[in-house]
C-alpha cells in the first residue's frame, strides 16, 4: 500500500473541560484538520484506562491520542497527574511490545484549537509514514 | 450433567515446568479420596498409558481432562485436540493453560531468535558443531522425527474449546480439591468459569489487609531482596509491588505469608479484559509523583515492567497479534 492510499484511523480521547473545548474551538473557528481522528469525549483524561487504549489498538485503530488539560489546570485538580502516571507506565510496556509510537499523550487548553489542528496534521502524517513502512516489512505477530 | 459413579479422568501436560503435576500429588492424603471417585485413564507423568490407549477410547468417553501447560509444540496441539474429542469436559489447569504463564513471555521474541539464543548464543552453551534440533533427521535406520516448535506459545483456550479454568502457578491443593469437588458434584457452573478460586481479589482476604492504609502513596518502589519486610504490615505499604488488589483470590495468600508480594498467578477477576492493563492502572494509581521524571524514579527499581504485569498472561493480551517481536 502506498502512502497516499493509506488513511490511518486514530482514536482521540478528549477531556470534557479543556481538550474537547479545544477541538470544539477548532471546529467553530473552521480550522481544517485531517478527518482521520475519531474523537471520544470523556469527563476527564484519567477516565481513560489502559484497557481502553489496548481495546482501541486491538480492534484496528492505528494510533491512540489521549488528551487532557495542562498540568495544574485539571477541572478535578489532580486527574491529569493520574493520567500522566498511567500513560508513562503504559508507554513503558508498549515500548517493550514494539507499539510505543502508536500511543501519545498531549495537553490542550480550551483556547488551543489551532494547536490541536496542527498537532493532528503532523501526527497523521507520522502514522502514515510509519505504518506504511511497517507494512512493507513482514510483521510477525503472536496470533 | 450427570456423571457416572466412577468418573474417567485424564491428565496431560504441555509446555510446563511439571509444577502442576506436582500440585496433584501435593493433595497428599486427599489424593486417595479423589482416587476412590475417579478412574484415571491417561496420565503420562505418573502412569504407564500410551497415546494409543486414548485413541482407542470412544469420543466423549473421558469425563474430565485436566490439561496443564501452554501450547508450544505441534505435538501439544495434536494431543490436546485428541483429548478434546475424547472428553466431555476439558479443564485448563494452572496458569500456563489458563493464560499462557511464564513460558508465554517468550512471545516477546521471534521464534528464530529463541532457537538461536538457546542453542548457540547463551553463555552456558557449548555447541561447536552448531547442531540445532530439526523436525526430520535422516539416519541409516530411517527418518527420526521431532515435534515442530510453533511460532508462539498459546494458552489452551486459543487452541481448543475449554470448559473450565483452574488458576494458579501451581493451583494450590485447596483450589484443586475444590475444583474437583465442583466437577464431581454434578452442579456445574456456566462454561468458561474459573473453578476452585474466589470471585474476589486476593487483597480482600489477605491477612495483612487490616494494615493496608486507606490511601497508598508510593514515592519509590522497593524490591524484596533489598530489605526484610515486616511480616505484620501490608507489603504495599512497605513499598513492595504486590498485585493482590487486581489478582483473583483463593490462594490463601501463601506468598504473602512468606513475605513475598503477589505476582498475579491467579489471573484477573471476572469481567477484566486484560490482567496486565488492569495491573498497570493499579500501579499508576498508587504512585505519588507528579512529573514524568518522578514517575520513572518511582518505577526505578522495577526493571522489567512487562515481566511484572504480564508475568503469567502475555499470550492472553488483546495486543498479542500486534506485538513486534524482538531479536535477541
Amino acid at each position: 500500500m502506498s502512502k497516499s492510499e493509506f488513511e490511518p484511523r486514530i482514536v482521540v480521547f478528549a477531556c470534557n473541560w479543556c481538550s474537547y473545548a479545544a477541538m470544539d474551538l477548532a471546529g467553530t473557528s473552521r480550522i481544517q484538520y485531517p478527518p482521520n481522528v475519531r474523537i471520544v469525549r470523556v469527563m476527564c483524561s484519567s477516565r481513560v484506562t489502559p484497557e481502553m487504549v489496548l481495546t482501541a489498538l486491538a480492534e484496528g485503530a492505528d494510533a491512540v491520542l489521549i488528551t487532557g488539560c495542562h498540568p495544574g489546570d485539571c477541572h478535578y485538580l489532580v486527574g491529569n497527574y493520574k493520567t500522566l502516571a498511567r500513560y508513562t507506565l503504559l508507554k513503558n510496556v508498549l515500548d517493550e511490545l514494539g507499539l510505543g509510537d502508536r500511543v501519545r499523550l498531549e495537553w490542550f487548553s480550551a483556547g488551543e484549537g489551532e494547536r490541536f489542528a496542527q498537532y493532528v496534521r503532523s501526527f497523521v502524517e507520522e502514522i502514515k509514514e510509519r505504518v506504511v513502512n511497517l507494512q512493507a516489512s513482514t510483521p510477525e505477530g503472536g496470533r | 450433567m450427570n456423571l457416572p459413579a466412577k468418573v474417567k479422568v485424564a491428565f496431560y501436560w504441555n509446555a510446563s515446568c511439571g509444577g502442576c503435576e506436582e500440585a496433584i500429588v501435593d493433595l497428599g492424603e486427599d489424593l486417595f479420596k479423589v482416587l476412590e471417585a475417579v478412574d484415571i485413564v491417561f496420565w503420562p507423568v505418573a502412569l504407564d498409558f500410551k497415546l494409543e490407549d486414548v485413541e482407542r477410547l470412544s469420543d466423549g468417553e473421558i469425563d474430565v481432562a485436566f490439561i496443564n501447560g501452554g501450547i508450544r509444540f505441534s505435538e501439544h496441539e495434536k494431543v490436546v485436540k485428541l483429548l478434546r474429542r475424547k472428553s466431555k469436559i476439558v479443564v485448563a489447569y494452572g496458569s500456563c493453560a489458563h493464560l499462557g504463564g511464564i513460558p508465554g513471555l517468550a512471545n516477546l521474541w521471534t521464534k528464530a531468535s529463541i532457537m538461536d539464543y538457546v542453542y548457540l548464543k547463551a553463555p552456558s552453551v557449548v555447541n561447536e558443531s552448531k547442531t540445532l534440533p530439526k523436525e526430520i533427521t535422516q539416519t541409516d535406520a530411517g527418518d527420526l522425527e521431532l515435534p515442530a516448535f510453533l511460532d508462539a506459545l498459546k494458552p489452551l483456550g486459543q487452541v481448543i474449546d475449554v470448559d473450565y479454568y483452574v488458576p494458579g502457578c501451581p493451583p494450590t491443593p485447596n483450589v484443586t480439591l475444590k475444583a474437583i469437588e465442583t466437577l464431581l458434584s454434578g452442579k456445574l457452573p456456566p462454561k468458561g468459569a474459573v473453578l476452585g478460586a474466589s470471585a474476589r481479589a486476593l487483597c480482600d482476604t489477605c491477612p495483612l489487609n487490616e494494615t493496608k492504609p486507606e490511601k497508598l502513596a508510593i514515592k519509590e518502589f522497593r524490591r524484596p531482596h533489598t530489605f526484610i519486610p515486616d511480616p505484620k504490615k501490608c507489603l504495599l505499604a512497605q513499598g513492595l509491588l504486590c498485585l493482590g488488589p487486581v489478582t483473583r483470590g483463593g490462594c490463601e495468600a501463601k506468598c504473602i505469608k512468606a513475605n513475598m508480594p503477589c505476582t498475579g498467578c491467579f489471573g484477573p477477576l471476572d469481567n477484566v479484559l486484560d490482567f496486565g492493563a488492569r495491573a498497570l492502572s493499579f500501579i499508576a494509581s498508587i504512585i505519588d509523583q507528579r512529573d514524568e521524571e518522578g514517575i520513572k524514579k518511582a518505577l526505578g527499581p522495577i526493571i522489567d515492567l512487562v515481566g511484572q504485569v504480564y508475568k503469567f498472561s502475555l499470550p492472553s493480551c488483546p495486543l498479542r497479534g500486534l506485538i513486534k517481536r524482538k531479536e535477541v
